[in-house]
């Protein structure tokens, strides 16, 4: 017996005008919730659907509207997006590095550099939430990843937290480290990028710019945004230790390449 | 209610060697003063306000106590040499503070009264502000009596919701914890800015700009106790108000706590050692009178075990936190803490796909309501693995609160959906607590309707975590606590006596040390 072929009865993704799916294809369904510094009143509604259609939505349709503090209504909206993006046309700015095993990395380092990799790592500034390296440093690594201090050719200390952007550099310097992990974890008032910046403006006066590869992590920090303050790399949540390794082995061998 | 049936005899082994440990580092807590010390001293009398000083406000202890330090004097007590100065310039203690910072005399160069008058007159500022304290205790007690109060410590009803606030700016922290109040919360805890624990001061005044958190600064915490008293008076119900004492200045804050009547600390003997890199013997000696203090002030202290939960994998390392709990309990016992005021902490931190993740943090969260009968646990929510799905953190949450009130925890700090995003927004807090309030609602009496089966997975954990426990108790015992540290007993971070912040401020007692309150509290 042969399957029927129905897939002419459903519509295909238009990449060229590409919209969110809700359960029919370019519905546009969005949900979206907020809330207004006015109490709950029809008033209130009205403002929330005016919000949204100026948001783009058609049929903007209030799900919920509940009074959250006195003189504050917080609301779930859903509605129809009126905006389509070319899919086609799209560039991400993404890391290029391919991610490789440990054992891989290892013999990788040993073939083509022949000496240990020195890397370290730190939460600088003010910042003392070293959740985020220990899980790419610290032996154990992550999700059954391990970290850098596990790999045979790579010499990763994890320096921990508050260190300051200064000190970090020196350590560097009397280190001979290869690479440096930054992770920023703290984003209120934006301080995270002014340590970011901070830190590739000592180093350029320092003469380490271009000695360095400089890579930042956190849950709020893109490989975009690590390109924007000056870094070479940039790794946000969920990334796995040897996804790092992988990334800095690879970029080092192409530096020393290029050398030659 | 439904118990563990743990060993008796291994947890009576556990609070022997605790007590153990914490005595033979009592001789150094005895033996020292810090320059934190000294200073609360001057605030428990009345010592405030700030001078500028290269374009920064510089609290009058701070230069009182330095300018003690640097003329090597301190050794006999800040109170010594301030009392002796009110004494030959008949100032008032505010007066006279005016009078050194402003540099019209220098403390150690006043000729000396007699040391039986300066001991009677620093007895009296000392009982007088030790009965300051009380009255604020005691005003405590009569608005929980006039108001209803939430906080169950019979522990059979739910845990007392918790939730922060954490705007950066004072004022605006006070409309989020009004909003939260009104939604349920029954304790808010501001947010320190980030980093404050380094700061061998303590900010002055109101503030508006912040990191991550609001500076804890004495008249921010009394912009933040009016509100939650009138919010208090407007709902009906005593709302508590929680802030920080850890770091270089535990001592100070936790007069500044007494004085303006917060009802919670964060306090922890050990944290600052371990999480902030602050010197191991400042810590301690630091720790001992801020605990006095606390005691005094009928404040209940959290403790900081969860924080072992986030830096080490929380199903391996349940005995390192039931250690830190019994050296916690011990440390808050010599200063004269009851049971009641000790909310020891742990967290919800368990990789949520692990199998029977939640059957292991249920063993773990009673084992621990059942080996402190009397002491409020302090629960507190999933971070770790929140990655920004917010409708997963939520359900993450449901679930965290739901062990809460089975178990009957008595704290329960309130996990945001926005985790690992941003610090909350009005909504997220208000959706944590409806998440908080249904949830508690729902089960509270589930805990009285079941059993744990015997050698189901919940006993085997418990009953392994405490096992587990005592034989880390026994090997912190052999080495010593400070040792221990070194050798990564708590959360793989190790620490050395002479390493970390704050070990300058550590000063040897004279023979002569002039400091009434360690006998008055």
């Amino acid at each position: 017996m042969t399957k029927a072929d129905y897939s002419h009865l459903v519509k295909k993704a238009d990449l060229k005008k590409l919209k969110p799916y809700g359960d029919i294809m370019d519905d546009g369904v969005v949900q979206v919730s907020f809330t207004l510094p006015v109490p709950v009143s029809p008033e209130a509604r009205e403002a929330a659907v005016q919000l949204a259609h100026k948001m783009g939505f058609d049929e903007a349709k209030v799900a919920a509207m509940e009074h959250a503090a006195d003189g504050f209504s917080f609301f779930v909206i859903y509605g129809k997006l009126k905006h389509a993006i070319d899919f086609t046309k799209i560039k991400a700015v993404k890391i290029e590095s391919e991610v490789m095993g440990r054992e891989a990395i290892d013999n990788l380092i040993r073939e083509e550099l022949g000496r240990k990799v020195v890397v370290l790592g730190a939460c600088t500034g003010y910042d003392a939430h070293t959740v985020g390296i220990d899980a790419i440093i610290n032996m154990k690594g992550f999700a059954g990843d391990y970290g850098l201090e596990r790999y045979e050719w790579l010499d990763a200390r994890n320096l921990g937290a508050q260190i300051l952007n200064e000190e970090l550099l020196k350590k560097a310097v009397e280190l001979k480290a290869d690479a440096l992990l930054v992770s920023k974890v703290v984003t209120q008032h934006d301080i995270h990028i002014k340590d970011m910046k901070d830190l590739i403006e000592k180093a350029d006066k320092l003469g380490l710019r271009d000695k360095l590869i400089l890579i930042c992590g956190g849950p709020r920090v893109t490989h975009q945004l690590a390109l924007e303050c000056g870094f070479d790399a940039g790794f946000g949540v969920g990334t796995k230790p040897s996804a790092v390794a992988s990334y800095l082995v690879q970029e080092l061998v192409k530096r020393q390449n290029k050398k030659k | 209610m439904a118990h563990l049936e743990l060993n008796q005899q291994t947890i009576i082994e556990c609070r022997r060697l605790a007590a153990q440990i914490v005595e033979k580092v009592k001789p150094t807590i005895d033996a020292n003063t810090t320059v934190s010390i000294e200073r609360a001293v001057l605030r428990l009398i009345g010592v405030e306000g700030a001078m500028m000083k290269a374009g920064q406000k510089h609290p009058a202890v701070n230069f009182i106590v330095d300018q003690l330090r640097a003329d090597h004097v301190l050794a006999k007590g800040a109170l010594h040499w301030f009392v002796n100065g009110m004494l030959q310039t008949e100032s008032s203690p505010a007066g006279l503070a005016r009078k050194v910072c402003g540099g019209e005399l220098r403390l150690s160069a006043l000729p000396a009264s007699p040391a039986a008058e300066i001991r009677k007159l620093s007895h009296e500022l000392a009982r007088k502000a030790v009965e300051a304290i009380v009255l604020r205790r005691e005003e405590r007690n009569e608005l929980c009596r006039k108001l209803k109060d939430p906080f169950d410590l019979t522990f059979q009803g739910k845990p007392l919701l918790y939730v922060i606030v954490a705007t950066g700016n004072i004022f605006e922290d006070v409309i989020q914890a009004r909003a939260a109040a009104e939604a349920g919360a029954e304790a808010i805890a501001v947010i320190r800015s980030t980093a404050q624990s380094l700061l061998d001061y303590v900010p002055e005044g109101a503030t508006t700009e912040g990191f991550g958190g609001t500076y804890a600064t004495q008249e921010n915490f009394r912009i933040m106790r009016a509100a939650l008293d009138e919010e208090g008076k407007k709902l009906g119900r005593y709302v508590r108000l929680t802030n920080y004492c850890s770091g270089l200045c535990m001592s100070e804050i936790a007069a500044m706590a007494g004085l303006e009547r917060l009802d919670f600390l964060l306090n922890d003997a050990m944290y600052g050692i371990l999480f902030r890199d602050i010197n191991m013997k400042r810590t301690l000696i630091d720790q001992h009178f801020s605990r006095l203090i606390i005691s005094r002030a009928g404040i209940v202290i959290h403790t900081g075990e969860d924080n072992y939960l986030t830096t080490a994998d929380a199903i391996e390392n349940g005995h390192q936190v039931l250690a830190s709990q019994f050296i916690n309990e011990r440390f808050a016992l010599e200063a004269h803490m009851k049971e009641e005021q000790m909310g020891l902490g742990h967290a919800a931190e368990m990789n949520p796909w692990h199998p029977d993740v939640l059957l292991l943090e249920i063993a773990r969260a009673q084992m621990t309501r059942d080996i402190f009968p009397k002491s409020p646990i302090k629960f507190m929510p999933p971070t770790r693995h929140k990655v920004g799905d917010i409708f997963f953190s939520h359900l993450m949450d449901a679930t965290f609160n739901l062990v809460g009130v089975l178990t009957n925890q008595g704290i329960q700090l309130l996990g945001m959906p926005t985790e690992a995003m941003h610090t909350p927004l009005l909504q997220d807090r208000w959706m944590s607590i409806k998440n908080a309030n249904y949830i508690f609602g729902a089960a509270r009496g589930l805990g009285k309707e079941i059993t744990y089966k015997r050698d189901g997975v919940i006993a085997s954990h418990g009953k392994k975590v405490l096992d587990d426990t005592l034989q880390l108790l026994r090997k912190i015992h052999t080495d010593g606590l400070f040792k221990a540290i070194e050798d990564k007993a708590f959360a793989n971070v190790s620490r050395t006596l002479t390493g970390g912040k704050g070990l300058d401020g550590v000063i040897q007692k004279d023979k002569e040390y002039l400091n009434p309150f360690f006998e008055l509290l």
